[in-house]
């Protein structure tokens, strides 16, 4: 794996970003990286654009990723992806959540909802890894695991191994969650390997 | 300070509180208001700590001054405009100085994520002549408690400690130490240094001119003041957040880095300047140190390439200093904005929709997660200054307006900001005889900032059961004679509540009740889940100007609108997300062609 990163994960208030970040964190602590984390509190998380921004190595200063510097963006919601592009460099992976919330304009018919996000991102070159998590974790009869789907797929580009992952969420997820949160770790980890 | 060898990770937040745990902090009070929020949360965490939910800032710093004067290591927390609301205690506290050490965090936020202004605080330090402490990260905010306590006492003053919002939430590693019990508390009366009376005060004046020299040496030896040797020709002066992106843009440059942001050591200043080429000051928001740097004499940049408005990066010290390493960026696309909105269920929703439809009224608002409101389709706010500032605004305009302001007033206020700074508004409103209708948004509990409970709530800090403010009888006391109560959910019978106090003479108050769903209990309830009829729906989109997140609007061509069944002049039809929807029944309430229907069973 790479000796240093930048993980950003954008999505929308209430996707769960906050503990998808966290998760990542943990595991990357756990493998003996240096890391920094920088989130989003207050007004802005009622609804609105997230963003989380994770960057780790052998010592990290700023918290912040600079434009043009993430390595993986993690998108929760598709139209959010393209948000994030110019944070984005050539070699840049984007795993995206095929998921789609109309923001205030599409909901009210004034705007349409950008559906060629994804040919946009990758007709820009960028490897573009779509994953249905929400669909995965309906299926797992837990709505609520759709970012721990979203960071199994993440995973798989970050060259951490699984059971790093297993054991962070066996140390931080309460107990009546832990198999169902490992089941859509996995499924989303699995997603992309197809 | 001894420290262990366990890791933790941490956000700013909760290393400060670690640090004021460790520090043998005894007594902290607080506000809520992001970014300070999560400090006094985590420090009620610590058991040998007392911990509180003040009203406002003002009370809280207070709180920790009469902490301080009884021997006890206090602290108070606050946002950077909480501070202004302290103003009044903090100034004069730096002339009563301390006993126990005391702490104040000022927590600014450079670019208003979460904010009306974006004042930068260190102004405060020179102003009220106290020295400033400001961290660059979680693992040194931890160990810069210690520090402001140590000072505060051989200083005999308060501290500020200024974190932005990049400190407060970012999180990092943290190598956590132990906690050192303080002086015990005793009671002691010392009057010359503690009644501010007018030649009391003179002296203590005096006192603090005659303490500064100790301050300014103190600053010239403080370890949290270092030189970082480097190579090339140009050295950096920094502080705060802004020394990780400097090191970030500039591994290898000599760095001055300044722990103590007020007073500034002149030495070294001087002595780092005359070994680089050429002296940048890399500062988030005001020229606060470039002007200090300048008026010593100093040529330096400054301003003149970093920007003075918003959020620093590292992105923007490349873009302005070394414009040719940035490279080529992908171009961003147009699309359509996602700004934060008012939650599906909002109680606040239905009193605000009742307002949009009354397009002649004035509505004078306020600080909180209402302040979405302001926001299209609802665009049901017409003012917003400061906390507390519906109520004397609204008053204002009533005075200056007369007659023509009759009937088309309204102040909107939420609970935890109505007991902060709005029933001084509201008496002032009954005294001096105003007419309009101020209305109290009441769901129980500080939302914006992440539920902390407040005088209304019932519950302290700590969950446990404390007294809850009877809201009616406050305002009754205050002199209202129109109080009345309504359920905003029920969007019919609120809008002629409104109605009625509009057009009633004199001031009345309306109590907007209903608690705010994100509350853990109320996600935990049972609630009924509505959905639309589609084939229902006439497309009036009245539902849809509602400004719900779970409702979206489907635009239909005549032929398509044909298609499906409608009249060919029907422009779309309206759905709701059954996975978003929190079962408020707002929008079943206005609809009139039965398109929404609610369903029982859902969990």
């Amino acid at each position: 794996m790479n000796a240093q990163g930048n993980i950003l994960f954008c999505g929308v208030g209430g996707q769960g970003i906050l503990l998808a970040s966290e998760l990542t964190a943990h595991a990357l602590l756990a493998k003996g990286f240096d890391a920094k984390k920088s989130e989003v509190h207050g007004m802005a998380q009622r609804g609105g654009s997230v963003e989380a921004h994770l960057r780790y190595g052998k010592k990290v200063y700023s918290p912040l990723i600079e434009l043009g510097r993430a390595d993986i963006l993690v998108a929760f919601e598709m139209l959010e992806a393209a948000r994030y592009l110019p944070y984005l460099h050539k070699d840049s992976v984007v795993v995206v959540n095929t998921q789609k919330l109309p923001p205030p304009s599409v909901a009210l018919g004034k705007a349409a909802y950008p559906d060629t996000v994804l040919d946009e991102l990758g007709s820009r070159g960028l490897a573009v890894k779509a994953v249905d998590a929400f669909a995965a974790a309906q299926e797992l009869g837990e709505l609520k695991t759709v970012n721990v789907v979203m960071v199994g797929a993440l995973s798989a580009f970050l060259g951490l191994e699984e059971a790093l992952f297993l054991e962070v969420i066996d140390r931080t997820v309460k107990a009546a969650f832990r198999e169902v949160n490992k089941k859509a770790f996995h499924a989303g980890r699995v997603a992309v390997a197809q | 300070m001894a420290t262990t060898e366990e890791k933790l990770w941490l956000s700013g937040n909760e290393s400060i509180a670690r640090g004021a745990w460790e520090a043998g902090v005894r007594v902290g009070s607080g506000y809520p208001g992001t970014p300070s929020t999560e400090i006094m949360e985590h420090l009620s965490a610590y058991p040998e700590v007392y911990t509180e939910w003040a009203p406002n800032e003002k009370v809280g710093l207070e709180v920790a001054i009469g902490a301080s004067f009884a021997g006890a290591r206090a602290i108070a927390t606050m946002k950077h405009v909480g501070v202004n609301v302290a103003a009044d205690p903090l100034f004069t506290a730096a002339y009563t100085g301390v006993k126990g050490g005391l702490v104040v965090i000022t927590a600014d936020d450079p670019e208003m994520h979460s904010s009306q202004n974006e004042q930068d605080n260190r102004h405060y330090a020179l102003a009220a002549k106290m020295p400033m402490l400001e961290p660059s990260d979680p693992a040194e905010a931890r160990a810069m408690m210690h520090t402001a306590y140590r000072i505060s006492e051989e200083m005999d003053a308060p501290v500020l400690f200024r974190i932005t919002a990049r400190l407060a939430h970012v999180k990092g590693v943290v190598i956590p130490g132990t906690r050192q019990e303080g002086p015990a508390p005793a009671l002691n009366k010392n009057p010359v240094k503690q009644v501010m009376l007018p030649a009391r005060a003179r002296m203590r004046r005096k006192a603090i001119a005659d303490k500064w020299p100790r301050l300014l040496e103190l600053a010239e030896t403080l370890p949290e003041n270092r030189i970082e040797p480097g190579t090339g020709k140009r050295g950096f002066i920094c502080a705060g957040v802004s020394y990780n992106y400097v090191r970030e843009v500039f591994p290898d440059a000599p760095v001055l880095k300044l722990g103590m942001v007020w007073p500034l050591p002149e030495k070294k200043i001087r002595a780092f300047a005359a070994t680089v080429e050429e002296l940048v000051v890399v500062e988030e928001l005001d020229p606060f140190l470039e002007t200090q740097i300048k008026a010593l004499g100093i040529a330096c940049h400054g301003k003149d390439c970093i920007p003075a408005i918003g959020e620093l990066n590292a992105s923007l010290v490349r873009k302005a200093l070394v414009p040719e390493s940035v490279g080529e960026l992908f171009p961003a696309l147009d699309l359509p904005p996602r700004p934060p909105n008012l939650c599906a269920g909002c109680p606040h929703r239905g009193i605000f929709f009742a307002l949009s439809r009354m397009k002649d009224v004035f509505v004078s608002g306020d600080i909180g997660c209402y302040t979405l409101a302001a926001i299209p389709p609802l665009a049901a706010m017409d003012s917003c200054v400061c906390m507390g500032a519906s109520v004397t605004v609204a008053h204002g305009m009533g005075k200056a307006l007369g007659e023509a302001g009759k009937g088309k007033l309204v102040s909107v206020l939420g609970d935890s900001t109505f007991m902060h700074s709005g029933i001084t508004g509201l008496l002032n409103a009954v005294y001096n005889g105003a007419s309009h209708t101020v209305i109290i948004l009441d769901n129980r509990i500080t939302a914006m900032t992440g539920h902390q409970n407040n005088p209304a709530s019932g519950q302290n800090i700590r969950g446990q059961a404390a007294p809850a403010l009877n809201l009616e009888k406050l305002c009754e006391a205050v002199g209202v004679q129109r109080v009345v109560v309504v359920n905003p959910h029920d969007v019919e019978a609120t809008r002629k509540a409104l109605k009625a106090e509009l057009e009633a003479e004199g001031l009345s108050v309306i109590i907007s009740r209903a608690p705010c769903v994100l509350l853990p209990e109320e996600r935990r309830r049972k609630k009924p889940i509505y959905y639309t009829k589609t084939e229902n729906c006439a497309g009036c989109s009245l539902c849809v100007q509602m400004g719900c997140p779970a409702i979206s609007w489907t635009p239909l061509a005549p032929e398509e609108a044909k298609a499906r069944g409608y009249k060919e002049k029907q422009q779309g039809f309206a759905a709701i997300s059954e996975v978003q929807c929190n079962g408020c029944g707002q929008c079943a309430s206005v609809c009139k062609f039965e398109a929404i229907t609610r369903r029982e069973e859902q969990a």
